[in-house]
């Protein structure tokens, strides 16, 4: 790195920002377990691990209070970084509340076919991980945007970058976290220790099928949980008929992070259903599909979609 | 670099279960039924029996006296795992899976296939069980083995073309476990090699040590000592984790696994994982894999359709690490040679997966004294390959 000044004061900047956070959310809190911690002093003593990243704006209203959040997904470099660059500065005037980037992985074991050949359109145009890391930091920087944004990945590519340089360069870049489908309960201690120590959040999963282990995966999440609202791979679903509010219910026993729910979700209707049930809802395909069909023409398209449905989630504020 | 201390189905530092949490509850509970019926005398009584009396076993530990004397060095003895019904050592590992997924009330076996032999093996257990199955394929494998997907279905099984990645091996299985997220409740997925999530590795290679079981006691009966060496091919690695782990223990023996160079690994056209790849995370576990610097996984390329697969079981990446065993790349040009070399010499035609295994005991038998055995899996029989070995002798076959 060249610049090492710049870097430390985009910490600064985002120690502040995440130590106003955190004064927001306990000033006004109403006695959970965590509330009657010191605002910000995990962090003062070691900046770089600030103890609530940025995710949890996303599910926090002005005054403190928890709000439903609308979080879209879209895959970085597809069909081009260019795109990508103007998608998420336009999902976020849409009101996004959080932004999930997809980083390309050549086989996506937990995608159906939209995302996977998202994933293909992205690696065919050369995407790297570093190219998703330097978009990240335009962003951030020329484009300031504030909104939390998460990378949504496979392990492998963590792996073979390295587990602390990505997570180095992730905090330097502004990231807030990472969600990586094929990371279960088990083997996260392999991840969340590195990307931890930099102050990034490792996105918990929770699925149909964890009934007992739900306890014990939502009791250390953090950032927000990703509940997976069906059985199968990610793509659009006409109904879900999952117990979702069941599954929230038993995250909630164990712990008040927020939950979103993902898969499956591409109308307005499913979303507000979805966030009623939860914190937030997810959707991947649906845009992406956009993306696929309109390719570099895409953002209007998707800024009014993103629209639509952020407007549905907002509406149960 | 630490692995997490609650995974689960290490070998060394590779293998655990990096697969979606919805497969979590599945594997787990593969995991508890495994660990309950491989020391229950019924299930272990019905498994020998249909391994005797359905498909065939013991296999033979062959002398291949000709072979032999021709290149004039160690005693080479062939385990014909070829002679198995359906033709590979795969039904090993699906008697024994099939009869797992029973006991554990599946009713639907779903399976990946290569060359098609692990998917005709599991649809063959299934018509016996009375179970569904489908089978992925890679779209370019069902043309490259269209004998085999007519075999799938006249057994009985649905086979579905992969289309997606490469239309290979690698992209079956991905299809395979993204079929198995989808309908869990009454479907077990039958993993044909020693890879993939915990407990995969574990229960495929138990399965498959009857290889090496058999082979230890028949060349102590023909030999009255240890081999020098065992010698079988590795794609995922289910034969050779077979034929070796019974002489884990025998230092002196030489542990030999051949990985597919293709057109050399000093090339792109390959799919030798040990020797060209790097330590990544794929497919549930941590091991070898080829790959580029940003960890996607890089397109493979062998003759055989059985090795065309970009890692290898973590067992596998654990023995090469810990030098037990050893990992040699043999090209397309080497397995065809022998394929033809085999068939000419002792009147047995090898899967052309085997014939890479027999080209590196053409190489190692005139090195050892004559007082020397090695043994050589033969993973499966050739008739699939021979239209393919034609073409690439130039000659094309019309029926």
């Amino acid at each position: 790195m060249t610049d090492n000044n710049v870097d430390q004061k985009y910490f600064d900047d985002a120690y502040t920002r995440a130590a106003a956070t955190e004064a927001r959310l306990f000033a006004d809190n109403d006695g959970d377990a965590q509330g009657s911690r010191p605002a910000g002093d995990a962090a003062k003593s070691q900046p770089f691990a600030l103890h609530r990243s940025r995710i949890a704006t996303a599910f926090t209203a002005p005054d403190g209070s928890r709000r439903k959040a609308f979080v879209p997904f879209v895959t970085v470099g597809d069909p081009s970084i260019a795109l990508t660059e103007k998608l998420v500065p336009a999902m976020v005037d849409a009101g996004a509340d959080l932004i999930e980037l997809g980083v390309p992985f050549s086989d996506p074991t937990a995608e159906g076919p939209v995302i996977q050949e998202a994933s293909n359109r992205a690696l065919s145009a050369g995407t790297t991980t570093d190219d998703a890391f330097a978009l990240v930091e335009r962003l951030r920087g020329e484009h300031r945007i504030e909104t939390p944004m998460v990378f949504m990945t496979y392990s492998n590519v963590l792996y073979s970058y390295g587990l602390e340089r990505f997570a180095r360069r992730a905090a330097e870049v502004g990231l807030d976290g990472v969600i990586l489908p094929d990371v279960p309960h088990e083997e996260k201690p392999e991840f969340d220790e590195p990307l931890a120590a930099a102050g990034l959040d490792l996105v918990s999963l929770i699925a149909p099928t964890s009934h007992e282990r739900i306890r014990s995966i939502a009791s250390d999440a953090k950032g927000f949980i990703y509940c997976v609202s069906s059985l199968g791979v990610t793509g659009v679903r006409k109904e879900i008929t999952t117990d979702v509010a069941g599954m929230v219910r038993e995250v909630r026993a164990a712990t008040d992070v927020p939950v979103a729910i993902g898969f499956g979700i591409s109308t307005p209707e499913q979303a507000a259903k979805m966030a009623g049930d939860s914190d937030g809802a997810i959707v991947g395909s649906a845009i992406v599909r956009l993306v696929g069909k309109y390719g570099e023409d895409a953002v209007p398209y998707v800024a009014d979609y993103v629209r639509s449905m952020a407007d549905a989630v907002h509406a149960l504020n | 670099m630490t692995n997490s201390p609650n995974s689960k189905g290490r070998f060394g530092i590779h293998g655990g279960q990096y697969i979606p949490e919805t497969l979590m509850g599945a594997v787990n509970e593969l995991e508890e039924a495994y660990d309950h019926y491989k020391n229950d005398p019924d299930f272990l009584a019905e498994l020998d029996d249909l391994e005797k009396k359905y498909a065939g076993r013991p296999s033979l530990l062959y002398y291949a006296e000709n072979m032999t004397k021709d290149l004039g060095g160690a005693k080479i003895y062939l385990k014909r795992e070829d002679l198995n019904h359906t033709g590979a050592h795969k039904i090993n590992n699906v008697l024994g899976q099939a009869l797992l997924a029973k006991r554990m009330g599946k009713t639907r076996l779903i399976a990946e296939t290569g060359a098609g032999q692990h998917g005709v093996a599991t649809a063959t257990v299934a018509a016996l069980f009375g179970m569904e199955c489908v089978v992925y394929m890679g779209q370019v494998d069902m043309e490259r083995q269209a004998l085999n997907v007519y075999r799938m279905r006249l057994l009985g099984a649905e086979v579905r073309g992969v289309t997606s990645g490469t239309g290979t091996l690698k992209d079956a299985v991905s299809e395979t476990f993204r079929e198995w997220t989808r309908r869990i409740a009454d479907t077990h997925y039958c993993l044909g090699s020693c890879m993939g999530p915990h407990p995969f590795p574990t229960v495929v290679r138990d399965f498959q040590a009857v290889i090496s079981k058999e082979a230890r006691e028949q060349i102590l009966e023909d030999e009255g000592k240890l081999p020098a060496a065992v010698i079988a091919c590795v794609g995922g690695g289910s034969n050779a984790i077979g034929s070796f782990y019974n002489f884990i223990g025998d230092e002196g023996v030489k542990l030999i696994g051949c990985e597919a160079a293709g057109r050399g690994i000093d090339t792109d056209r390959t799919a030798a994982t040990m020797n060209t790849g790097s330590l990544g995370i794929f497919h549930g576990m941590k091991s070898y894999f080829c790959q580029n610097e940003y960890g996607q996984i890089a397109p493979v390329y062998t003759i055989s359709a059985g090795l065309d697969y970009p890692g290898v079981g973590p067992e596998h990446a654990a023995l090469k690490d810990s030098g037990r065993a050893q990992y040699v790349a043999i090209t397309d040009d080497e397995a065809v040679d022998a394929f033809e070399y085999l068939s000419r010499t002792e009147g047995v035609i090898p899967a052309i997966e085997s014939a890479h295994a027999v080209a590196y005991a053409m190489k190692l038998a005139p090195t050892l004294p004559k007082d020397q055995s090695i043994i050589v899996t033969l993973s499966g029989r050739g008739d699939k390959d021979v239209a393919a070995i034609a073409r690439y002798r130039g000659e094309d076959l019309h029926d």
